[in-house]
């Protein structure tokens, strides 16, 4: 459950402000499906970064399971985006000195997991994204599709309630950005919140619930049947 | 984040990036080895000095004639002319003092030694009995003045001098020509080689008296003295004083030096000349700690996109400033433990090119040395590793 009331970010550039959020009241449920899509600039990265805790507002409340997080400490914060938030990102941000089951184990290391458990984990993680055969390949010997599989197994290790992924397609070919967004789906049928940001029409189109940006503000929000 | 896995991903870290580890390795290697290998090059030194000092008596006593005009610049006694000459009747008023267990008088001149159909020209000493006692040589064979032949024109011939003269034959019992005098070989010494410049297989040793008619002088060139125990030689030296200026008329005009006071003043010397050694050795730690932290700057600034990402899967500040922290400290430590093996095998090499130097490095050194080392790579890594944790996720990730 994520309720966001009148949260307002904005950048200064020079003397001028810019309101990359302009008072966005949001509420989302748990298990959801949203896409959120807009213009560039319209602010989706920046409402992203803020539910993923990475940033925070000038002004606003944001409540996370009925708990308000905005004034948590950064200790705290790290604490919850390790354990309840899952990032995938448009340029998968892997670490490229290590293998793919390393990166994809990095969260279990934060987290204080004893090594053996970890090693379970991972070995099930690389069997479920079909990653066995890639484990010891660093990123720059992966594709683009093993890249981002690799990007999701290690937002999911944790088993997070919530998904963000910022655009996850964007530097996929339609292909394998579909398969990508199907993985990303099978999550959410599995009960995890899932807020995707896209440009991708058709993409945004698949999710149950769909929300409309422009200029900092929430411009539709409509349910989807179909989806 | 635990500490092990901590400590296992900075490890990691540390050997993907090979070169850059390495050169930081090296840099602070050097400079650890550089206090082992030059802190051991003093105290060897130092050592070395001691040993050669300590290896010519103990307890012992030197009255020169002549005052020194500060104390310790006893070169300038050596040197000058004294108005009143050292004699054997002070020497001998010398040899009753209760704190003196004995004495040797000393006369050093040049003579031509012949026999055998040969010649040479040797350093001749002129002295008593006690010499060879005090001075800490040994008889390789015979005697000198034995009792019975306190009289006799006997003389000692050094090792090297005795194996020239006589390389086929028993030395002892021979009759060699000194000067214009002639001497029975009674005893040879046994070989020394050289300590304090003097090397005692090249020299002869009569009686005073016989040097004293020979080079036709009544004064002395040195009074050795053997104090009665270490507790004993600063009272001799009051005594002796004391002694002697009676005897030379109410002036003091003898310099007594003391084997003690020189060994503490070389001592303190030496120290101080390997402390202030250790110190601009320990410099070029700094210059290493100054590469870490910029090393480890750079590094932060590459690494900007993976502390967002760090940050973005859960890593609080403070696991991003362990991280670079540990870091640090691995190669801090790397390069203190090669340094000090590198400056151990520098000491071995010194020890093994110059054999009579002792040239150990002292255990405080190599602590010194490795704990700066440490200290250095902490204190350097400290603004880097803060720098990081303070790195805005967004804004990091956003960098590539
Ligand atoms: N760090 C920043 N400093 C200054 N301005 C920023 C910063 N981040 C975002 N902005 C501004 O905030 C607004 C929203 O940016 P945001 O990245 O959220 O847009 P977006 O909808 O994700 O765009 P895109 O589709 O191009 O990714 C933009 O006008 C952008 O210029
Ligand atoms: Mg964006």
């Amino acid at each position: 459950m994520i309720r966001l009331t009148a949260i307002t970010r904005t950048f200064h550039m020079g003397d001028q402000a810019v309101y990359a959020l302009n008072n966005i009241n949001l509420q989302i449920a748990s298990g959801e499906y949203v896409s959120i899509m807009g213009p560039s600039g319209s602010g989706k990265s920046t409402l992203l970064n803020i539910l993923g805790l990475l940033d925070k507002p000038d002004s606003g409340r944001y409540e996370l399971d009925e708990k308000l997080v905005t004034d948590l400490s950064e200790t705290e914060q790290a604490q919850i985006r390790r354990e309840r938030i899952g990032f995938v990102f448009q340029s998968f941000h892997l670490v490229p000195r290590l293998t793919a089951a390393e990166n994809i184990e990095l969260p279990l290391t934060l987290s204080g997991m004893p090594s053996e458990q970890r090693q379970i984990r991972v070995e099930q993680a690389l069997q479920a994204f079909e990653l066995k055969q890639r484990a010891q390949h660093r990123p720059a010997e992966l594709s683009g599709g093993q890249r981002q599989r690799v990007a999701i197994a290690r937002a999911t290790i944790m088993q997070p309630s919530v998904i963000l992924a910022d655009e996850p397609t964007g530097n996929l070919d339609h292909q394998i950005g579909a398969e990508v967004m199907s993985l990303l789906e099978d999550l959410h049928h599995r009960g995890t919140t899932l807020i995707v940001v896209t440009h991708d029409r058709e993409l945004g189109a698949r999710a149950h619930r769909q929300i409309g940006m422009r200029d900092g503000e929430i411009l539709t929000d409509q349910a989807n049947a179909t989806g | 984040m635990r500490l092990v896995d901590t400590v296992q991903t900075s490890f990691k870290t540390v050997l993907s990036y090979r070169i850059r580890s390495l050169l930081i390795i090296l840099a602070m290697a050097l400079g650890v080895a550089a206090v082992v290998v030059l802190t051991a090059l003093g105290d060897g030194a130092r050592n070395y000095v001691i040993n050669q000092f300590s290896s010519i008596g103990t307890n012992l006593l030197v009255v020169l004639p002549g005052r020194a005009e500060t104390s310790g610049a006893f070169l300038g006694a050596v040197l000058g002319q004294t108005p009143r000459d050292l004699t054997l009747k002070d020497a001998q008023l010398i040899g009753r003092l209760p704190q003196v267990r004995r004495y040797a008088p000393l006369n050093v001149g040049e003579a031509e030694l012949s026999a055998a159909n040969r010649l040479r020209a040797v350093t001749v000493l002129g002295s008593n009995v006690h010499l060879i006692p005090i001075r800490h040589m040994v008889l390789a064979q015979g005697s000198f003045l034995a009792h019975g032949t306190e009289n006799n024109a006997q003389i000692v011939l050094g090792a090297k001098i005795a194996r020239e003269f006589f390389p086929r034959t028993q030395a002892i019992g021979q009759r060699v020509r000194l000067g214009d005098s002639r001497f029975l070989v009674s005893g040879v010494l046994m070989s020394q080689g050289e300590t304090m410049g003097y090397n005692t297989d090249e020299i002869v040793i009569i009686p005073i008296g016989h040097a004293q008619v020979m080079f036709n002088t009544t004064s002395l060139f040195r009074i050795l003295i053997e104090a009665k125990s270490h507790s004993e030689i600063e009272p001799a030296k009051q005594a002796i004083l004391a002694t002697v200026k009676q005897s030379h008329d109410g002036e003091e005009d003898i310099t007594v030096i003391t084997q003690d006071a020189i060994l503490s003043t070389f001592n303190r010397i030496l120290q101080a000349l390997t402390l202030a050694v250790a110190g601009i050795a320990a410099i070029s730690l700094i210059v290493a700690g100054i590469l870490v932290m910029n090393v480890m700057l750079v590094a932060v600034s590459q690494r900007t996109a993976e502390i967002g990402l760090l940050k973005a899967i859960g890593a609080s500040s403070v696991d991003i400033r362990r991280l670079f922290f540990t870091e640090a400290v691995l190669l801090s430590l790397a390069g203190a433990i090669l340094g000090f093996l590198l400056g151990q095998f520098g000491s071995l090499m010194l020890r093994l090119t110059f054999p009579q130097l002792p040239a150990w490095p002292p255990v405080w050194a190599s602590m010194a040395g490795i704990t700066v080392a440490l200290i250095t790579g902490i204190l350097a890594s400290m603004l880097p590793a803060s720098k990081a944790a303070k790195l805005d996720a967004v804004n990091a990730l956003g960098k590539k």
